[in-house]
């Protein structure tokens, strides 16, 4: 019964996207009836099935219509992966780290600079990296966050967990600092300026097959599948994770490290383990996204970006999968679209010159712009959900019984 | 190596390390108050500093646009915007705390923290959406006062003005009306008391919420005090000023020793002059591989190896003891 | 189970309930009886410490759209001003030229104003083959990569900051230290001013960048020690603003100098006397300078209720540029593509309020205008006045390879 509801949502949704391309609304329905299919009960083969027709099928659709909405979904699943990873981290073994995007500035810099010309200034010549070296650069930035993860891990492990925050948070301003400045004595990371351009991995099949097609369309949906592929390796790792010897032990080690110490559970490399499986993954999609962006430079590792990553897995629900994958959902498209469509409406708005209540909307201080808040809406979620349902929205079930007073 | 040049700007960088460290002691003092009493970062601190700097701003923007600028004594002025500053950071601190931190007091720690961060970003933009709706603008710049802008050149490379001196006396004053608040009164007296054990202290008579309040307007006060002096000597400022500031003033708190009132204040002087003389001599000592940007890492990295060797800080921890 | 069943379709049955009211749908106009809305999109800062210049650049360009819309109307069609703010950030640029390019009605980019967001978002805009022109990008990789889809009608900084150094020169300064704001326009245009001054013969004192907004105090400190007599301070003014006011009041003596980032009022309004007597250089000359000007800037003023900032008459221009390619690719009155527009752009002539603009292969004018002013005041409301010293036509150069 359910699921026949959930076809028509999807294809209701999908149809009012066709025909409305440009209706943000159209685009939250289409995502809310993804959610109303996890939600719904209903056989698993025909979740999965449902599931395989709305992302792999619908979506790249509604894509080729809009390819706004193709980005939006791209970064979605780029976030999402971000949350699963400090999921572990922070969620499953009880770590703040406020310093998580600095993993994921490894990994992209990482590409960065040997996909692009930029190596040239180091090594003098060679470089760009063939494109086809990207695949193995998923693999060289997963080692390389994990290196760093354990890097950061070992001073900090016999740290209180408020002293740990603020030390991760140092960390992650001091790589943020490191790739501003490192353009000099030897030019690392260019600075500023940024690094571009950086090469995308090659298309699957020649794109001259396909001439009506636009190249910049194809890397969309490219990247689009690619991100789907890396999520759902990172899913299917996590589910291993969290049910297994170590995903109690990180528990444990969350839950009272004197016991958990106690019960023979090795402190330190639990931790260090914690540490550099949730960069890990930070790296891996730090890869991708570099090459995808083909421009990156500091201001995308900020400390804003780890507390939206932080709030994404809190606002989902801690320790559980399924509530960082909404989490992170819920915060970009927040983001992207709902904050950016509300800028765009109050400018058509101001543009029109309506009068509100006597007040002409063309007088509206530009400064007064959605889009421009969005530490805001961060901080208020933030506070709100601690106060009112600090274990997410859909936390994992040992969780809620701890956080929930009964 | 020019040597002369090293020592010729040695007075002047010794007292830009000064006046930092005076403001980084400022702040300090509400992170270790709080963190004294309730064991909790207050992530917002940061926030409530630079409050006081746009409050500060604020009057004196009115009275310049009202003429009155020019007309009244600056030491009025100073007075003024500093206890405008101080009572509104004060009172802001108090309900954030009533509103953010009273409600998760017993929950694990992991919540206040990330609480207290909601606030911090709310908190900026708020300020950024007040000043851009009052005044269509959120950099905003202070009013020079002019018996401040007066220098002495004392040398060729050593030049005092007397806004540094009234910066210092200023914090001075403050530093030791703490001091002497906590140590010789009775509220100092009940302060400390819920710092060390909460349970006794109630059993004892004194009112734990209310004490609670009382820490955060004092530390909230020396706060904003911090902004308007901040404002005053460096002149721009904006909502998301108060950040790097607030955080190295947690450094030199941890660096003297958290929840220890004196080594909140050794720890802001010694972090303020480690910072300018990194500042300055950094790119003079490295030949301009490594220059001035690099004095933030350099605060952190000490919070690094400070936590990693000698955890207790400089002058030892003062917290509540375990039960 | 039920509870969460009907919850679940709850929730669902609200937002379709929302989605269906009749709510406007951002972005989406209802096409104008006719062929269709054209859209010139703009993409500036509208917001943080540059918001003075990005709204000048919106507002020049919304003042000519609606000047010289009159063609295309007539044509049957409907033109729109669609502007952004890039908020001064690489990636909202990039954020927002990915949704421009999926509205097939934007046929042209107008924008932006820092060559640090301009040069990643042309990029997006080239994949979609998307004029933008700039008003006031200066730095040289916005057109040496030689897109065919992006235009300035400003200067570049390898002359501006070569025009700076030579006035140096004239001034009879031997020293100066160079400091940047370490952006792709500070750090470029403070490079493209120490090469040329030790080509000529300036002993440069030092280098250094810095991304400090509020405490200049220990950069000043050692830069006041090596006593330069000139302070070349490369970024924009609200940086310069206090590292100028503070090394004043720390007792520099230097004179200052600067390139166009500089040139807003706003200089004068946070730096007051420090700045009164510096020289800057800029590709935009005060709007007293251009007699066409005057009318612009009264109908800015009676429009807008203010004066015509830096840029707003580059915005103007560009605009009626991209109008007139537009048109010209619109023959027989149908819609044009994007590639198309960009071809026309190319081989438009067009005089307008900054000169006369026509475009080399690589979308730089063929020759532009740089000038060398003075602070006459330490007022924000005289900025308009201050004093042109110096200026020069200069050809574009072509590219170092």
């Amino acid at each position: 019964m359910h699921a026949v509801w959930v076809l028509a949502l999807l294809a209701a949704s999908g149809y009012a996207v066709s025909v409305f391309p440009h209706s943000i609304l159209a685009f939250l329905l289409f995502q809310a009836s993804i959610l109303a299919l996890y939600l719904a009960p209903m056989r698993r083969w025909l979740k999965v099935a449902l599931a395989v027709l709305a992302l792999g099928v619908l979506m790249p659709a509604i894509g080729t219509v809009n390819g706004y909405y193709l980005e939006v979904a791209t970064q979605v699943g780029i976030f999402v992966a971000l949350a699963l990873g400090l999921n572990i981290v922070v969620g499953l073994a009880g770590l703040l780290d406020l310093g998580y995007v600095a993993f994921f500035a490894v990994g992209a810099y990482l590409w960065a600079i040997f996909g692009s010309p930029q190596a040239n200034q180091i090594f003098g010549g060679g470089f760009p990296l063939a494109p086809g070296w990207f695949f193995v650069f998923l693999l060289v930035g997963l080692a390389v966050a994990a290196l760093t993860g354990v890097l950061l891990g070992l001073p900090v492990l016999r740290l209180r967990g408020d002293y740990l925050a603020i030390v991760t948070l140092g960390f992650g301003e001091v790589v943020r600092v490191l790739a501003n400045n490192l353009d000099k004595p030897i030019n690392l990371t260019n600075g500023p300026k940024g690094i571009t351009p950086i090469s995308r991995p090659p298309l699957p099949f020649d794109p001259a097959r396909l001439p009506g097609v636009s190249l910049g369309l194809l890397y969309s949906l490219y990247f689009y599948f690619l991100v789907l592929l890396v999520l759902f390796v990172v899913i299917a790792v996590n589910q291993r994770l969290a049910d297994s010897h170590i995903g109690r032990a990180w528990e444990a080690i969350r839950e009272d490290e004197t016991a958990a110490q106690a019960m023979g559970v090795p402190l330190v490399r639990t931790k260090l383990l914690a540490f550099a499986c949730g960069a890990s993954f930070a790296g891996v999609i730090g890869v991708l996204f570099a090459a995808k962006q083909v421009f990156i430079n500091p201001e995308s590792f900020t400390f804003l970006e780890s507390i939206g990553v932080l709030a994404m897995v809190i606002l989902g629900g801690m320790g559980s999968i399924p509530g960082p994958v909404l989490g992170a959902t819920i915060v970009t498209v927040l983001n992207l679209q709902v904050l950016k469509g509300l800028s765009l409406w109050l400018n058509d708005l101001r543009n029109s010159g309506t009068i509100v209540l006597g007040y002409n909307l063309a007088d509206l201080p530009t400064q007064l712009e959605p889009a421009k808040y969005e530490r805001m809406v961060f901080g208020l979620i933030l506070v709100l959900m601690m106060i009112f349902r600090p274990e997410g929205i859909l936390p994992a079930r040992r969780r809620r019984r701890e956080l929930v007073d009964d | 190596m020019d040597f002369p040049l090293l020592l010729g700007i040695f007075p002047q960088v010794l007292l830009d390390g000064l006046i930092l460290g005076f403001m980084y002691a400022l702040i300090a003092l509400g992170y270790t108050m709080v963190y004294g009493v309730l064991e909790f970062i207050n992530f917002a601190h940061s926030e409530i500093f630079v409050t006081g700097a746009f409050v500060g701003v604020e009057i004196l923007l009115s009275l310049q646009h009202a003429g009155f600028l020019d007309r009244v004594s600056p030491i009025l002025v100073l007075f003024l915007i500093l206890g405008a500053g101080m009572t509104v950071s004060g009172l802001l601190a108090v309900a954030v705390e009533r509103i953010a931190y009273r409600p998760l007091r017993g929950a694990p720690r992991l919540i206040p923290l990330i609480s207290a961060i909601g606030v911090s970003f709310f908190l900026q933009d708020l300020i950024r959406l007040v000043e851009s709706i009052w005044r269509n603008a959120f950099n905003l710049v202070y009013p020079g006062l002019e018996p401040l802008s007066r220098r002495f050149e004392l040398t060729a490379t050593v030049d005092v003005s007397v806004k540094a001196l009234v910066v210092i006396a200023a914090s001075l004053v403050m530093l030791l009306a703490l001091h002497l608040l906590v140590n010789k009164t009775r509220l100092g007296t009940a302060i400390r008391a819920v710092a060390e054990d909460q349970a006794t202290a109630s059993l004892m008579g004194i009112n734990v919420d209310r004490m609670i309040s009382i820490t955060f307007l004092i530390g909230g006060a020396m706060g904003g005090a911090a902004g308007v002096l901040f404002g005053v000597q460096y002149s721009l400022i904006n909502p998301y000023t108060g950040f790097t500031p607030g955080l190295k003033a947690f450094t030199a708190a941890v660096l003297g020793g958290i929840g220890n009132i004196p080594g909140a204040m050794t720890g802001g002087l010694v972090l303020g002059l480690l910072e300018a003389f990194a500042a300055s001599y950094l790119s003079l000592l490295t030949g301009g591989a490594f220059g001035a940007e690099y004095k933030d890492i350099f605060a952190f990295s000490v919070l690094i190896l400070i936590l990693i060797f000698r955890p207790q800080g400089l002058l030892g921890e003062v917290v509540r003891g375990r039960a | 189970m039920k509870t969460h069943r009907a919850r679940g379709v709850v929730y669902v049955a609200l937002v379709a309930l929302a989605a269906l009211c009749p709510w406007p749908t951002a972005g989406s106009r209802v096409a104008a009886q006719g062929k269709g809305t054209i859209k010139i999109a703009t993409q500036s800062p509208l917001s943080g410490g540059q918001a003075a210049l990005g709204e000048g650049i919106k507002l020049g360009a919304q003042l000519a759209l609606e000047k010289f819309k009159g063609p295309l109307e007539k044509m049957g069609f409907a033109v729109e001003l669609v502007p952004f703010d890039d908020q001064a950030k690489p990636d909202v640029g990039v954020a927002n030229a990915k949704n421009l390019i999926a509205d097939t009605n934007v046929l042209v980019v107008i924008g932006h104003l820092n060559s640090g967001v301009a040069i990643p978002a042309s990029e997006v805009y080239k994949d979609a083959s998307l004029a933008m022109i700039s008003p006031a990008n200066t730095n040289p990789t916005v057109t040496d990569r030689g897109y065919s889809n992006v235009f300035r009608v400003c200067g570049r900084d390898d002359v501006q900051g070569a025009v700076g150094a030579e006035f140096a020169k004239s001034l009879g300064v031997k020293t100066a230290y160079v400091i940047h704001d370490k952006t792709t326009y500070g750090q470029g245009v403070a490079e493209f001013f120490k090469a040329e001054a030790e080509k000529k013969g300036i002993k440069i004192l030092g280098f250094e960048g810095s991304e400090e907004k509020s405490n200049f105090d220990p950069i000043i400190t050692p830069v006041k020690a090596r006593n330069p007599e000139l302070i070349y301070f490369g970024g924009l003014y609200d940086q310069a603003g206090p590292f100028f006011s503070q090394a004043r009041e720390k007792g520099a003596k230097s004179r200052f100098m600067g390139p166009d980032g500089l040139d807003s009022s706003d200089l004068a309004k946070i730096a007051g006397k420090a700045v009164v007597g510096m020289y800057y250089t800029s590709v935009a000359g005060p709007v007293s300078v251009y007699p066409q000007a005057r009318q612009f800037a009264e109908e800015y003023r009676k429009k807008f209720g203010k004066n015509p900032e830096p840029f707003a008459a580059q915005a103007y221009d560009a605009t009626a540029i991209a109008l007139r390619g537009i048109a010209a690719a619109a023959k027989g009155g149908r819609r044009p593509e994007r590639e198309e527009v960009a071809a026309a752009i190319h081989a438009v002539k067009y005089t307008g309020i900054t000169g006369t603009i026509e475009f080399d292969k690589k979308g730089d004018p063929k020759k532009a205008l740089y000038f060398v002013l003075q602070v006459t005041s330490d007022n924000p409301e005289k900025w308009g006045e201050n004093r042109e010293v110096k200026r020069l036509l200069i050809a574009t150069p072509a590219p170092k390879m």
